[in-house]
């Protein structure tokens, strides 16, 4: 369901269909088989302008809002899970240098992005931090007009991929989480190098790796605003990010569900189509609303981030949680309906359901989203 | 979808019918876009010219959205009826009006009429050299090219000094989706329309006037439909469907 969105909006949702149906459904099993990232299509989507929706005028960029980013994460989810997550992590990768970045950080970096020229990563989780992510181990040490940087960051998603990295490391380890840095650091950079690939559930085809920085030296220019602000500069990119991981379970579930739909109206059982059996209907109809809900939710996180509304920490968790795990059920839930051919690969459902587990799990799990709710509940009360 | 005929002029009624553009110019367009891309040291300006009624405005928007620099329209009331000949007419007048136009990519055909003489006949018209069926631009500069065309049973190469026109096959490259920017563009850009008169066009070379050809007659060729069913069992109707083969000596 499409409603109250302008001129502009309609027009992304236009081209990310196109995309869709052109570029990424007809290839989307096989890459998802193979694990092959998508080049060619990530450098349609930077060539129709799309990561210019995360960018300012300003620099290159079309100077949309958070809104925009959601529309467009979701109908690009709607085809594959991971080209819409190879496409958000690289504007997550770019909301440290939009939140932090000085002027001079953004006209060096942003336009690359803006233009597609470039893919971004944001680099924080590593073996033993994930949830606790104030237990990076990962050091920046100051060395005259350099850093340098040791540890190994994981599960880095565009890793391999991307240029530019925005990494978190501890420049004070002393002080625990208030002495973590975020630091650009880009791609060829001596002692800068990728590991393993990860061979994974789901999204297959997005780059999933380890970075290792092995005495690796970055300009101290590529400091994302001052030492010891690592950490509230990665919070405060997730309460952006994450009503666009709501948007990709939007996107995904919204996805299974026609496919089950167009299927409960073809195949046959006892002489009738499927879709005539009310288990089926009340399954569809249940579908339908929980998706529903869930993009409301979202939309309305993104609306109220847009309007420069400050304390969003809240409502754009509940976006990713409530979106997340709606789509596990949803997608769950068209597999049952398309029955033992919702099992087998030549139908896109399992694809989607191995697909959708991961937004529950990752920019926060969400057993972090429900503390993360809840203290903010039990912080400011009600709003 | 029934094809209406205007009666009197024996012409398609175009009147109401949804424009699209012609598939084949969808590859002409991205060439002329991927070109302008390629030469990136040159000023390289993309323009996109079609003649139709005034609703194939919306066409030249389409081009606009995925990369054209700019459009323009020719459109007259006195173009109606136009053949292939007096299509490549007006193209050539409203080519002349272009300052140092150096490459003209068309569509190596249109899916309705299916002549493919508008492009040889444009060069004509121009004076220029033409290549039909070209797809792969191999090399390109200011002022010359390399070009592969794709024949029934083999490849040619040309090198060539431009000005030249070429047609290009669908082989060329996939058109790309239209990009945000295109398409906000593509709102609010105004088409300019060019008309008999700014085109300095005589009323006897345009339209069904200035045609060599007219259509005198569109029609559905007749098929002949002869339906039975075969029953009983698969092997049954397989016995049968065999004998029946058979007997018309298919196998």
């Amino acid at each position: 369901m499409r409603y109250l969105l302008t001129e502009e909006q309609k027009m992304i949702v236009d081209i990310c269909r196109q995309i869709v149906a052109e570029r990424i459904v007809p290839v989307r099993a096989e890459l998802d088989e193979s694990g092959t990232f998508p080049r060619e299509i990530i450098n349609e989507i930077g060539k129709s302008d799309l990561f210019r929706i995360f960018i300012p005028e300003e620099f290159e960029g079309m100077g949309t809002g958070i809104f925009e980013v959601c529309l467009a994460t979701e109908e690009l989810s709607r085809g594959d899970l991971s080209v819409a997550t190879s496409y958000a992590a690289s504007g997550l990768g770019i909301i440290p240098i939009l939140i932090a970045g000085s002027d001079e950080q953004k006209k060096r970096f942003l336009p690359q992005v803006a233009s597609g020229s470039k893919l971004a990563a944001f680099g924080l989780t590593e073996a033993e931090a994930g949830s606790d992510a104030g237990g990076i181990r990962t050091t920046a040490k100051k060395d005259g007009d350099f850093y340098i940087l040791n540890g190994t960051k994981q599960w880095i998603t565009n890793g391999g991929e991307a240029d530019i990295y925005t990494i978190f490391a501890m420049t004070n380890p002393q002080k625990g989480i208030r002495g973590a840095s975020a630091i650009i650091v880009e791609k060829g950079t001596p002692g800068f190098e990728f590991g393993k690939k990860e061979d994974k559930l789901g999204i297959r085809a997005s780059a999933t790796r380890e970075l290792i920085f092995t005495d690796c030296r970055v300009p101290k220019e590529n400091l994302l605003g001052g030492e010891g602000m690592g950490f509230i500069i990665a919070m405060k990119t997730f309460d952006q990010s994450r009503p666009a991981v709501g948007a990709q379970a939007v996107g995904v579930a919204q996805g299974a569900l026609e496919e089950a739909l167009n299927y409960s109206k073809i195949r046959k059982q006892f002489g009738t189509p499927i879709s005539s059996f009310q288990a089926i209907q009340h399954m569809l109809a249940d579908m339908e609303t929980n998706i529903e809900a869930a993009r409301a939710l979202v939309y309305h996180a993104a609306r109220v981030m847009d309007s420069g509304e400050k304390n969003v920490t809240r409502l754009s968790s509940m976006a990713k949680l409530f979106a997340s795990d709606m789509a596990m059920k949803v997608t769950v839930d068209a597999v049952q309906i398309l029955g033992g051919y919702g099992f087998m690969k030549e139908y896109p459902v399992e694809k989607m359901m191995r697909d959708a587990k991961i937004t529950q799990i990752y920019e926060g799990t969400n057993q972090i989203m429900r503390n993360i709710i809840a203290l903010d509940m039990i912080k400011r009360g009600v709003i | 979808m029934e094809i209406k005929i205007d009666p009197e002029t024996n012409t398609l009624i175009r009147e109401g019918i949804e424009n699209i553009i012609n598939p084949f110019d969808s590859y002409a367009i991205e060439e002329a876009v991927r070109t302008k891309e390629r030469l990136t040291n040159e000023e390289v300006e993309v323009i996109a010219l079609t003649m139709g009624p005034p609703q194939s405005a919306e066409i030249l928007k389409e081009a606009i959205s995925v990369g054209a620099d700019s459009a323009t329209l020719l459109s007259d009331r006195a173009f109606a009826g136009a053949d292939t000949w007096a299509t490549s007419t007006i193209l050539a007048k409203a080519i002349n009006k272009l300052e140092d136009c150096r490459l003209i990519i068309l569509g190596k055909q249109t899916v309705d009429g299916d002549t493919g003489q508008v492009g040889p006949e444009l060069a004509q018209r121009l004076n220029i050299p033409f290549i039909g069926y070209v797809s792969s631009i191999l090399e390109i500069n200011r002022s010359k090219m390399k070009v592969k065309r794709l024949m029934e049973d083999r490849y040619e190469t040309f090198e060539i000094n431009l000005p030249v026109a070429i047609s290009v096959v669908k082989d060329i490259n996939i058109p790309r989706v239209p990009s945000l920017r295109g398409k906000m563009k593509a709102k609010t850009i105004e088409i300019p329309v060019w008309d008999a008169k700014k085109l300095e066009a005589d009323e006897n070379e345009v339209g069904l006037a200035g045609s060599y050809t007219q259509v005198v007659k569109i029609f559905t060729p007749q098929i002949k439909h002869d339906t039975r069913m075969l029953e009983g069992t698969a092997e049954e109707q397989v016995e049968e469907l065999h004998k029946i083969l058979k007997e018309l000596n298919l196998v």
